[in-house]
């Protein structure tokens, strides 16, 4: 017997499959704007991104220039003055004051959050490219392929990060460059990981055999098989060691390590205003304010990003 | 039991070589000559020669592998020949022998300079954790119980500040607010150092008149005795430990806000977990009190997670202690790291470094055993 169903108009037909292409996408979307951490660290970082983008507008001054004997009244170690709030009009207007070098405390925190945006970003680019590569190859091979490079992240995984740090870039001589090369090295054990983790779970299952079986290429299977089951995680992992890697690297400047006077690097110009913190902590407070909001708006984001895209934590 | 911790230790040992090798492969790759950066001026060939020969430097670093000129040449024929004559063996075997080499700065064998930096570390990374779990623990424990209260909202936004805040940054603001800014208030704290001006610690061996003692028993005495809280208590000395305990608030504070946060948010989401099992429901429905329900029976569950991460914090008080250290002023291992920084005293970061790894690696196994004694399944698996 043929039991005949209603034929469906083709017009909803349409609507129906064009709705399950982007529901994904838009389900993703709403899920991660359902979650309040995710919300409030975006629109902090949309904040800090604006102000990178923007920065030579934003910024009232040069940020390296000495503005002593360019600017009349500008005083060394000078306090945050703004006339709008009552500071007198025969005073310079600095909104964050002035440093020891008598540069504008401002414009460097502004041109900082360029720095330390790129930091980031750069930073687990490197980790996440070398680190999936690695945990790929591991979990694809298996074996003693497996076994030496696992080995290989335990050791590195076995250094207390920043140490580590310390010592690879004592080695590699102290530019900002290289402390970003070091923090990015520390952090390869965590992305190879999970890289490895991911492909190990998904690399038995039958859609892969099938794709193999259809004559797809093993790097074709990687690309386009696994690492899109494996995002998730990168992308939570990633976000939130895009944190880690900001406070990292501004930590290795702070001790003289990474960036070198006088870029306006938020962790140099803390290091910088150490010995004058007690006469002038507005040395100290901005940047470090700068860079607390910076890391915060990454972990709130990351945080978020986990519980929307987390199957197993969505109720 | 047993077998699991053959098989743990079994396990830390590829580790262990593998980082004696990074440590010593980072010190191997410095580029320039060792022999220029140790002799300076009087570098000449001739010193050179005799330089590389009294130290081993004209071996192949590892089988095969010569330095030849400042640059790496493999030689592939004096493999066989390179296999147990080549730096790295000697390397491990100072090593083992517990030879660092000497610090250029300090002009002293780096294991004295570690033991005597070590104890003003362990002493503030102790209190930091201390601070860390005395409050981060009941916070959790407040939050998971009065969910969504202003308590917990409160402790919650406070984690994520505390996560997301330097350490350095921290430290300094501590130290402005309470040098500067309350000072001369009963709130005033000192900013820098481990001791006030004028108070003495007396060295434990001449408390006890332990002075002819020697050996390893001696230097495990000095160390205790330069943990000054410890040299205090163990003395009755109350001055002593009241100025070491005021020295030790501002640093604890800004380097246990890290683990305080993060420990806090583990216990917090550990517990509602359990909180939220049958047998929580069981315990109620008994007409236990709510307290008991909750610490009795929720939280000696929820305290697993939170010790595992106790555990994983430990490496980053170590990192984080360089960071306190120099803001602080304070004596210890990270201050030593970053004086041995400034003047390119490789043999200090690269000891302290390998002491460090290996100090890191032997408390993640204690942690390790500790969990299976806590917890059979682990055991098993």
């Amino acid at each position: 017997m043929t039991a005949t169903a209603p034929p469906i108009p083709e017009a909803v037909a349409g609507q129906l499959v064009g709705e399950g292409r982007t529901s994904l996408w838009r389900d993703t979307l709403g899920n991660i704007l359902r979650q309040r951490n995710a919300v409030v660290g975006l629109t902090i970082l949309t904040f800090f991104v604006l102000v990178a983008i923007f920065a030579d507008q934003v910024a009232t001054h040069d940020p390296i220039a000495v503005l002593l004997g360019q600017e009349e009244g500008a005083k060394k170690l000078a306090g945050p003055c703004i006339h709008a709030l009552g500071c007198p009009a025969a005073q310079p207007e600095h909104y964050f004051g002035i440093d020891q070098n008598v540069r504008d405390v401002f414009s460097r925190v502004v041109h900082g959050t360029r720095i330390s945006l790129q930091i980031g970003f750069l930073t687990v680019g490197f980790a996440i490219v070398i680190g999936t590569l690695i945990g790929a190859v591991s979990g694809y091979a298996g074996g003693k392929v497996d076994n030496t490079l696992m080995r290989l992240m335990d050791v590195i995984l076995a250094f207390p990060a920043l140490l580590l740090a310390i010592a690879i870039v004592t080695v590699l001589g102290t530019t900002l460059l290289n402390a970003q090369l070091a923090i990015g090295i520390v952090a390869i054990p965590i992305y190879a990981r999970i890289m490895r983790a991911s492909v190990l779970s998904i690399k038995e299952r039958d859609y892969v055999t099938a794709s193999q079986a259809l004559g797809e290429s093993g790097g074709g299977i990687l690309f386009r098989r696994i690492l899109p089951n494996a995002l998730t995680p990168l992308i939570v992992q990633g976000t939130l060691g895009i944190a880690g890697a900001v406070i990292d690297v501004a930590a290795l400047s702070f001790l003289g390590l990474g960036a070198q006077p006088p870029t306006a690097e938020w962790g140099s110009m803390i290091g910088q205003a150490r010995n004058s913190m007690f006469a002038a902590p507005h040395l100290v407070i901005f940047p470090g304010v700068a860079l607390a909001l910076t890391v915060l708006a990454f972990n709130l984001l990351g945080d978020g990003l986990r519980d929307a895209l987390d199957p197993r934590l969505n109720r | 039991m047993t077998r699991f911790l053959i098989r743990r230790l079994l396990l830390s040992i590829p580790v262990l070589i593998g980082i004696v090798f990074v440590v010593f492969a980072l010190a191997r790759i410095i580029p320039g000559d060792p022999c220029v950066a140790a002799l300076g001026e009087r570098a000449n060939p001739k010193t050179c020669a005799e330089y590389s020969r009294a130290h081993g430097l004209d071996k192949a670093i590892v089988p095969g592998f010569f330095r030849v000129d400042g640059k790496i040449e493999l030689r592939v024929a004096d493999i066989p020949a390179t296999l147990t004559a080549n730096q790295f063996v000697d390397y491990v075997g100072s090593v083992v022998k517990g030879d660092f080499g000497t610090s250029s700065k300090f002009g002293l064998p780096v294991t004295d300079l570690l033991l005597q930096r070590l104890p003003a570390t362990v002493e503030l990374a102790l209190y930091a954790l201390l601070f860390a779990i005395v409050v981060g623990i009941p916070l959790g424990i407040i939050s998971a119980y009065r969910r969504n209260s202003i308590v917990d909202v409160g402790t919650m936004m406070f984690a994520n500040l505390g996560v997301s805040t330097p350490v350095f940054v921290l430290g300094l603001v501590l130290a402005y607010l309470f040098a500067i800014t309350f000072k001369d208030t009963p709130l005033a704290l000192p900013p820098s150092g481990r001791l006030a001006a004028g108070v003495a610690v007396i060295p434990l061996a001449k408390v006890w008149g332990l002075e002819g003692l020697g050996g390893p028993l001696r230097l495990i005495l000095d160390f205790a005795s330069n943990i000054y809280t410890f040299n205090a208590i163990v003395t009755f000395n109350f001055s002593l430990l009241a100025d070491t305990f005021r020295h030790m608030i501002l640093p604890a504070l800004a380097l246990g806000t890290i683990p305080l946060a993060i420990i806090a948010r583990m216990t917090r989401s550990s517990l509602l977990d359990e909180l939220g099992l049958d047998y929580i429901r069981t315990a109620r429905a008994k007409g236990l009190r709510d307290r008991n329900v909750v610490m009795r029976h929720g939280f000696r569950n929820a305290l697993l997670p939170v010790v595992t991460v106790i555990g994983l914090q430990l490496g980053g008080l170590f990192g984080g202690a360089v960071l306190t250290e120099t803001v602080f002023n304070l004596a210890g291992v990270g201050r030593a790291v970053t004086e041995a920084i400034a003047s390119r005293d490789y043999a200090v970061i690269q000891g302290f470094t390998l002491v460090i790894a290996v100090g890191f690696v032997i408390v993640n196994l204690i942690v390790d055993i500790s969990y299976a004694y806590l917890d059979p399944r682990v055991r098993l698996a």
